[in-house]
This record gives C-alpha cells, structure tokens and sequence, in this order.
C-alpha cells in the first residue's frame, strides 16, 4: 500500500505545468535581454506575453525553444528538455521574418509544419498533402492552396502560418504576434480557431501587442520588460500598477 | 546558309571531339550551378557565392606550389579548401566584430584574390612559361578540357546532386523559415554548412570552364531567370538547372565557330540573354505582361468608374 502512493504520485506529474521556465537569463553580446525569469505556462490557458517593444517578448518563446542561446537557467516541457518534448510545441513565428516573395504555395507552407514528424529524408506524400488540406480549411483558404504565398493579403499569410501550426497538431502552440495588422476576419478566425484547442486542454501563448484586447481574448497574462513583473489570472495581475510598472521607461535590473 | 553553318557546328557536337568534351564539361557546370544557385539566390547569398569563388584562387596557387603537379584534381583540392575556408572567414568576420555581411564580403573577395594574383604570378616568374597554365582559372579554359577532366567533373556533379535530391526538403525548409525548420529540430548550422560545401563543389566544377571571375554569374542568373517563369521551387530548381545547361552547351557552339572566342565569357553571355528574355517575356512575372495587364486593368477600372458614374446620375434623376 505504502508503495503505491508515490507511484500515483507519478502519474500525477505527467499532469504538470506545460512549459516550466526557472531562472532564464538570455544575453545579446552584452546587454541582457531576458534577466532571471521565472515562471510557468498553466494548462488549458489563452495566455498573452505583453510588454514594450525590446522586453524580451519574442526572446522569450524562442528561448522556450532553444532558437536563442540561454545564457543560464532552465526550460522544460512537460518535465523534459525541449529536445525531448519537440513533437509537442508548435511555433508561428513573426510574419514578417520570412521571405513571401519564396517560390512556394500556402499548401506547400502548412505541409512544412509535417516536416518534423517526417523526419530526416522522408518526402511529403498523398497523406501528409491531405492534413495540409484540412488545416488550410479550418482557417478558411481552402479555395487559396495553389497561391503562391506572395499573393496573399498579410491576413491571409498569417492565416497560413497558423494552418502550419495546426498541422504540427501539438499540445503547445507558441505563437509570436499573429493578430498584429491583421484584417478581422482573420482576427475573428484565429481567435476561434485558437479557442476550440483551449477547450481541448491545448495551452497557447502569445506574444500580443494590442492592450485594449487583452482582457477580451485572454484569461492569462504574463507581463515582461526583461524582468518578469506579473504572471497570473487576468483578474488578479492586469492592474494599472503593474502595467505601470511594465511599460515605465527604464526598467531597473533587480539582481 | 546561315542555317547551314548552325547545323554543321551543331553537328559538331557529336563528330568534333574537342567541342564534345568541352560543351559537356560547360553543361556539367552550367546545370550544377544552376540548381545549386537557386538557393544561393533565395537565401540572397549572391556575393557569398562570388566571395567564396574568389577565394578558390590562391588554393590552385598553393596546390600548385606544394604538390608541383597540374593535376587537375589536386588543384580542385586547393581550391576547394580556400574557398571553404574564405566562407568561414566571411562569417567568422560577420559574427565576431560589428562588421556587416557586406563589407566582410568585400574584404573576403579582394584580400583571397589578391593574394591568389600575386600567388600566380610568382610562380610565373619562378617556373617561366610552363606555370603559365595556371592563369586559366582566371577566366577559365573550357577548350583545355579533356575526357579525364570531364569524368572528375561528372562526379563532382553527381555528388552534389546526391546531396541535393536526399537534403531538398530541409534545404527548403530552412531556406524559407530558417527558424521555423530549427523550431522543429533540424539543425540549420549544420545544413547551411552542408549546403555551402556543396556550392563550393559546384565553384570548383567551374573553376575550368569560367574561371573564379566569372562563376557567380553562373550560379545567379540561371536561378534568376527560372524564378521569373515559375512560383514551386522544384520546378525552379529544374528550370534553372537546364536554363545553365543550355548556355553551357549553346556557349561552347558559339566560341567554337571562330579562333580565340574565350568559352567561359560566351557563356556567361549566353545565360545573360536567357536572363534578359525571362525578365521580359515570363508570362506571369514579365515587364511585358505586366506592362499589358496594368493597361487592361487602368481601362477596365475607368470603363466601370463611368458605369457607376453614370448609375449614380441616374439615381439622383430618380431622387
């Protein structure tokens, strides 16, 4: 009976935090960009990163990553090391980072987000085209596949990045500003798209530039500038003093 | 008759031994270059392509000087070692000072070169007129290739094809979202320097036929061309690739039919036209489409402005 116990215990942390993130410092050439941080993404959770521009908000879910090298500290996902957990996460980097101007189409762009699962020399085939298919179609551009991504107004492309995601079919979607400039459509779009993974017991972050919608789209926040100042329910840490405390124009290191 | 004289230097290619070696050793290089530059064109490393196939010089230089042969592989050898080693300068110097790409780019390109120059041209003075052989490589010498040089160079080809067909989708992929690709596992550092050595192969390859001045061009312009007719970057891929063939071949017919015609400058114009014509005619991407399509859409537009112009006069009428 008494060995039981620990062993239930056990099951339970499978049931841990997503994303365990413990005393992450992140360093551009000297300045630091990320000091110390210290926190963890709940479960099930819309969760918004706000902060000025140059706090560390994109840093931050690239050094969940590792596409940023940590300076000290500590990510895990679901108890192991990014490495382990990859299959798990999946990423919508800032629109504006690549090159729409490829030779590529936006079937072709979600069917990359099938490209980690394939693995090393795989080709995409018949059933990796399909999924590509039905995720393009949950963002609504099914009639769109055959574009070449150039093509497409900026809601559309960010459309696609979000289809991509959705193909890596992960319990972590991270997500770098996908509703910045963005028409409403595509606003509305993304917004129930996102919601119905929450009711899934999905966790999704994002990086969000808009205040006036943060207490509409989320019920998490967590409010960086190179420090970790908040990180809570909506109703508990998105006051004005900690928004104050955010957006002050310099912010002092505490070390 | 001017026909005639095409038939017969296109016949030429078969019964002419000389021609046949050298227009196969261009379209090696023409179709390498060609594929392998379409990522060199995507990624906008054009100049880390010229920098690289300046660099290839002194390696022949020192090749030569320690091995005393012209072995033609050997000088390869040297040659591919330099240019590596000058693309790891390049982004040594860009990632180590606050020198940007551009300026380590030039210094890469001009200090390799010439040191490659003054490389050269000691060993001209030093081993008189036999060393001469060596300045070829400047602009390249396709009409010296022999069957031997045309073997080496298929299996470089070869080998880099290999690389290309079995890597394509991670090149693709980090070539697109070079983030995106490292988010889900692949090791960008380790595939950009896979894809750098392989276009430092294709360098090499060219090294006989256009010569370390002229190569870029041979990996920028097919690739240039092919993006104006085609949106899929397989296709591209095979388009550029036979653009570059194409120029090697038809270059090598043209600087055959008349006495001291260098073939590596003939087919660096070659693929020129090619790309001239691309940028004109492609029918999605082309000036003269496009040029068209603007005039149709102004009057279409004007004719539906009057439409509604007219409807709303109509409406006020009824008011």
């Amino acid at each position: 009976m008494m060995d039981q116990k620990p062993s239930k215990n056990n099951s339970k942390t499978e049931k841990e935090s997503p994303v365990k993130i413990k005393n992450l410092s992140v360093t551009y050439q000297t300045e630091p960009a990320l000091w110390n941080i210290d926190l963890d993404f709940p479960q099930g959770k819309m969760i918004a990163i706000i902060g000025p521009n140059g706090a560390g908000k994109s840093t931050l879910i690239k050094a969940v990553m590792g596409l940023v090298p940590i300076t000290a500290g500590k990510v895990s996902i679901f108890g192991k090391p990014y490495s382990k957990n990859r299959d798990k996460v999946a990423y919508v980097p800032q629109r504006g980072s690549v090159d729409w101007d490829f030779p590529t189409d936006a079937l072709d762009v979600v069917e990359m987000g099938l490209y980690g699962k394939l693995g090393w020399f795989r080709r995409p085939n018949s059933k990796t085209q399909n999924l590509a298919k039905e995720c393009l179609d949950k963002v609504g551009l099914s009639d769109y596949g055959d574009r070449q991504i150039g093509q497409l107004s900026g809601g559309q492309q960010q459309r696609v990045f979000v289809a991509r995601a959705l193909a890596q079919d992960a319990q972590i979607y991270l997500m770098d500003e996908p509703l910045n400039g963005v028409d409403a459509v595509t606003e509305k779009t993304i917004l129930s798209i996102l919601e119905n993974l929450r009711k899934e017991g999905k966790t999704i972050v994002m990086v969000h530039h808009e205040l006036q919608t943060v207490d509409k789209y989320f019920d998490w926040v967590v409010m960086i500038n190179r420090n970790l100042i908040a990180n809570g329910p909506i109703k508990e840490v998105f006051t004005k003093t900690n928004l104050e405390m955010t957006y002050q124009e310099k912010q002092r290191m505490s070390i | 008759m001017i026909l005639e004289e095409i038939l017969s230097v296109f016949l030429g290619l078969f019964t002419d031994y000389t021609l046949r070696y050298v227009a196969l050793g261009s379209a090696i290089l023409g179709i390498t270059s060609g594929a392998l530059g379409c990522f060199t064109v995507l990624r906008k490393q054009s100049l880390f392509g010229d920098a690289i196939a300046h660099a290839a010089l002194p390696g022949i230089g020192f090749a030569y000087l320690f091995a005393g042969t012209k072995d033609s592989l050997l000088l390869m050898l040297g040659a591919a070692i330099f240019a590596w080693f000058g693309g790891i300068i390049t982004l040594a110097i860009t990632s180590t000072t606050r020198i940007k790409q551009d300026a380590a780019l030039g210094i890469t390109l001009s200090v390799f070169f010439g040191l490659g120059i003054v490389l050269l041209s000691y060993l001209q003075s030093i081993g008189g007129a036999s060393q001469g052989g060596l300045d070829r490589f400047l602009f390249g010498q396709a009409a010296a290739l022999i069957e031997s040089d045309v073997i080496n160079l298929g299996i470089l080809a070869a080998f880099c094809f290999t690389i290309l067909i079995l890597f394509y989708k991670e090149f693709k992929i980090t070539t697109f979202d070079s983030s995106f690709s490292q988010s889900l596992g692949f090791p960008i550092k380790y595939l950009n320097a896979l894809l750098t050595s392989v276009i430092v192969v294709a360098v090499v390859i060219g090294l006989h036929t256009v010569g370390v001045v002229l190569m870029v061009s041979m990996l920028i312009a097919p690739a240039a061309a092919a993006k104006q007719w085609t949106v899929n970057l397989k296709k591209m891929v095979i388009l550029s690739a036979i653009f570059g063939g194409l120029s090697g071949i038809i270059g090598s017919m043209i600087s055959s039919t008349a006495e001291g015609m260098s073939t590596g400058p003939i087919i660096v114009i070659t693929i020129t036209i090619i790309l001239g014509i691309s940028f004109v005619f492609s029918p999605k991407q082309g000036y003269l489409f496009k040029y068209l399509r603007k005039q149709r859409k102004s009057q279409i537009s004007l004719k539906n402005f009057k439409t509604i112009s007219d409807k709303e006069k109509r409406n006020d009428g009824n008011f």
